[in-house]
């Protein structure tokens, strides 16, 4: 067992690493956990380390690297006794994380990106890591820490340099809800602002279990298509014709799993789910797998919510002694079903389903080529589904209370409700489950937003809104999202704090395979750069507008959209950009001969005579 | 005899065996849809998009897709054209590509690539990122600044029993090939050999012999390329 909460780092030993090589039967598919593994035990995996793993999984070593370079939070060099990975996402420098930034750097005397000299402490920055509701907020061997002040991080440091365990450095108090229970112990808040009539009314333990024993599995099907439901990580997929098509598709095993990857910036919705009602959604994946014959689920379960871990294996347990996991489920000869846990390791793009199954693999997380698609190849090449943690939560109501109860949310084109993260300048940040239907202006007097200079609805990848598209209404044929809704009021800066936050976002999470994904989103930066130091004219603004559609080119979501942030704004916030260009001038070079020559100049110590 | 499927490519009725991929079902017909990360013969994987198409209205990329019955595909639009350049363009500058001294210039799939496509300049900021050489090997050396990370190496490339010599490392803009340092003795001359020639541009180069080919008896000195497919210029 690894350990969850990493106190003190081990020193290397190579009989660490081949035990737990040995735990997972030294299988090439189970790379990720043993990288994990080693990561949390050793605190990085080393040369001689990925030449072990190479020679016992019989692997070439250049492909344990191959996986081992692609996650954020694995490391090739030590990261320090204690590793301080601190969300940089937007809505965290707008809460002041700039600040507990410098103030980590002056009270531990070394910058981010870099471990003390000592060894001791290790900074280091990292994308959105669901918390933007009680930003800013760190990841400290594997303990969250919210809402953290300059003050707050200089104690922190100074714990760090007495020696303390992180989980005994004066955590304030823990949050509400199961955050308090023994098993999490965290000071994570849930925030869970608005309970609506699907997730988060009463839920009664496996009820749908007890249903669909006395179902067929193609009528457990039929209800869920009846109800409409459709796929809530974003893309709007409908769930039941999922689950047919994988049902359908040749295949001596199938496989569900659940995506708890909600790597979005803004996102936060599972991370409540899963610390409320963790039966709820192994529920959900129960059901699916009885429906699409699927014995075996997989939560696939960002590394950021790592300190769930010992929580979820524990809610397991549970439901195996309450005979609604294992086998013969619910009394029902031949209903076996069982469910492990496989976490990432920080990685945005694993949240697309084929990229997940890669990395489930213990591959890199990069997508794949469809077709075929995971419902007939999926993971092992068995027909799978991957279905959004709010989906699989859903489809447990909708077994239970039926299809008619379900579509009576919602509108016509959009059943039932959405569970929304709202995040940025409002009165309430936190979780909101609504009925589809509900427009921009509600929403901002739900939460109490006032003075609202524009809304991203839908995380980076979403759009940017103006305050005269508020009307707009949240359903799959207007305003699809899954769920990142971000406020910013008239103080803020959008192209220089949030826009451009975004791209460097999707520039650091590509995989990097497609090349407009990999090279053209570096241009764009390069371009709105441009204009911020205000060497842009009229033609680079029309510029951006005309590469736009070939990042449709890219093989998956994540290209489609990494120019979003830039091509929403400018259709929206025009007036924005065409305030920081040069006007009386048609072109533009951008080149700065001061710039240019500095290294130079700094090297030779001589100025040019210009 | 293979079913034949129907299908049009920029309204030019077109008919290819069943189980061909769009690139190889164009061909068929005489029609070139430019690639450079496709290799014949092997499990295509869509990493450069150069070979984009619309089909029934969506972008698809032609050498992962099969062919099916009735596809309306868009080849040679005005849009795809474009975005085929875009591509070609942020290649060369995401790269440091100084074709005079290179190599392979004459026999480089993206350099005849952009004489197809008629790049005579560059919209584009050059980036010139620091990149090295990896000399390491004995066999071969790997210039990452002409890298395209095409992934032919990757895929074309393995031991008897199938390990890797070639691999990704990193990811996004970091992204780079890196070959296999424990593997290095069963890197045979016939695969270095091979290795070489995957290499759509002067990435992956033979050590102890250079500029072997000269110029004018170079691959694309007298005819485009993809000339073999669509006879564009006798």
């Amino acid at each position: 067992m690894s350990p969850l909460i990493n106190i003190f780092k081990k020193k290397s030993s190579t009989s660490n690493v081949q035990s737990i090589i040995d735990k997972y039967n030294k299988d090439q598919t189970r790379l990720m956990d043993i990288l994990i593994d080693i990561q949390a035990e050793i605190g990085y995996i080393s040369n001689e380390s990925a030449s072990l793993i190479a020679n016992q999984l019989k692997i070439s070593k250049v492909d344990v690297e191959q996986t081992l370079s692609f996650y954020h939070f694995f490391s090739q060099k030590e990261t320090g006794k204690y590793t301080i990975y601190l969300n940089d996402s937007a809505v965290a420098e707008m809460m002041g994380r700039n600040e507990v930034a410098k103030a980590f750097e002056e009270a531990a005397g070394s910058k981010f990106g870099e471990v003390t000299k000592d060894g001791k402490i290790g900074l280091f920055n990292t994308s959105c890591i669901g918390m933007n509701d009680q930003e800013p907020a760190a990841i400290i061997n594997g303990v969250i820490f919210t809402r953290i002040t300059p003050y707050r991080a200089k104690e922190i440091i100074q714990d760090m340099k007495n020696g303390k365990a992180v989980n005994e450095m004066g955590l304030q108090s823990f949050g509400d809800g199961n955050n308090s229970s023994n098993y999490i112990q965290s000071m994570v808040s849930n925030n869970i602002r608005r309970k609506g009539p699907v997730i988060f009314s009463d839920y009664n333990l496996g009820k749908s279990i007890k249903k669909i024993v006395n179902m067929k599995p193609t009528d457990v099907i039929r209800d869920v298509k009846a109800s409409n439901v459709r796929g809530r990580g974003g893309a709007g997929f409908p769930t039941g014709m999922k689950w047919e098509f994988c049902r359908n598709a040749a295949g001596d095993q199938r496989y569900i799993f659940c995506n708890a990857d909600e790597g979005e910036p803004g996102t936060f919705k599972d991370r409540v789910i899963l610390t409320e009602l963790p039966k709820l959604i192994f529920e959900g994946m129960t059901v699916a797998g009885y429906a699409v014959g699927a014995t075996e689920g997989i939560l696939y379960l960002r590394y950021e919510y790592k300190y769930l871990q010992k929580y979820l294996e524990q809610v397991l347990e549970e439901l195996k002694t309450a005979n609604l996991l294992g086998t013969n489920i619910g009394g029902k000869n031949g209903f076996n079903f069982n469910i492990r846990i496989q976490f990432g390791a920080g990685a945005y793009v694993c949240g697309e389903e084929s990229a997940l199954i890669e990395s489930a693999e213990g591959k890199r997380g990069e997508p794949r080529d469809r077709p075929p698609f995971p419902v007939e190849q999926g993971y092992l090449n068995k027909p799978t589904v991957v279905n959004n943690v709010e989906t699989l939560c859903s489809v447990v109501k909708i077994i239970t209370e039926g299809p008619n109860w379900y579509k009576s949310f919602g509108t016509k084109d959009s059943a039932g409700t959405k569970v929304l993260s709202i995040s940025g300048d409002c009165m309430n940040p936190g979780i909101y489950e609504i009925e589809w239907g509900f427009n921009i202006n509600d929403i901002l007097k739900m939460v109490g937003a006032n003075d609202v200079q524009a809304v991203q609805v839908g995380g980076p990848s979403g759009a940017l809104i103006a305050p005269t598209e508020f009307d707009r209404i949240l359903c799959y044929s207007d305003l699809s999202t899954g769920g990142s809704i971000i406020i910013f009021n008239s103080k803020r800066d959008l192209l220089k704090n949030v826009v451009l936050n975004f791209m460097d976002f999707f520039i650091e999470e590509s995989c990097g395979s497609c090349v407009p994904c990999r090279c053209l989103t570096v241009l764009f930066r390069e371009k709105l750069l441009k204009i911020l130091k205000g060497n842009g004219v009229m033609q680079d603004i029309d510029d951006m507008i005309s590469w736009g559609p070939t990042m449709l080119s890219n093989r998956c979501g994540l290209g489609h959209t990494a120019a979003n942030p830039i091509l929403t704004s400018i259709k929206n916030f025009r007036p924005l950009y065409e305030s920081k260009i040069q006007q009386n001038k048609l072109f533009d070079s951008g080149f700065n001969l001061q710039e240019a020559i500095a290294e130079c100049c700094e090297a030779t110590g001589r100025q040019p005579i210009l | 005899m293979a079913e034949l499927i129907k299908f049009t490519i920029d309204n030019q009725d077109c008919l290819a065996e069943k189980g061909l991929y769009i690139v190889e079902a164009a061909a068929k017909n005489n029609i070139y849809i430019p690639t450079l990360c496709n290799i014949p013969g092997v499990k295509p994987r869509g990493a450069c998009r150069i070979c984009s198409v619309r089909v029934n209205g969506k972008l698809m990329s032609a050498c992962t897709t099969p062919i099916a019955d009735n596809m309306k595909i868009e080849n040679n639009t005005p849009e795809i054209v474009e975005m085929r350049k875009i591509i070609l363009e942020t290649l060369f500058v995401s790269g440091n590509h100084f074709c005079p001294a290179c190599e392979r210039s004459g026999s480089c799939d993206l350099q005849a690539l952009a004489y197809r496509f008629g790049i005579l300049n560059q919209r584009f900021p050059y980036q010139f990122p620091s990149k090295s050489i990896d000399a390491s090997h004995p066999k071969i050396m790997k210039d990452h600044d002409r890298c395209i990370l095409c992934k032919r190496c990757i895929r074309g490339i393995k031991t008897e029993d199938g390990k890797s010599f070639f691999a990704y490392k990193k990811r996004g803009q970091t992204l780079e090939i890196s070959i296999d340092t424990e593997l290095t003795s069963q890197l045979t001359d016939e695969l270095a050999i091979k290795a070489a020639n995957l290499c759509p541009v002067g990435a992956i180069l033979l050590k102890e012999r250079g500029y072997n080919i000269p110029i004018g008896k170079r691959q694309y000195d007298l005819t485009p390329i993809g000339n073999e497919i669509d006879h564009l210029e006798k």
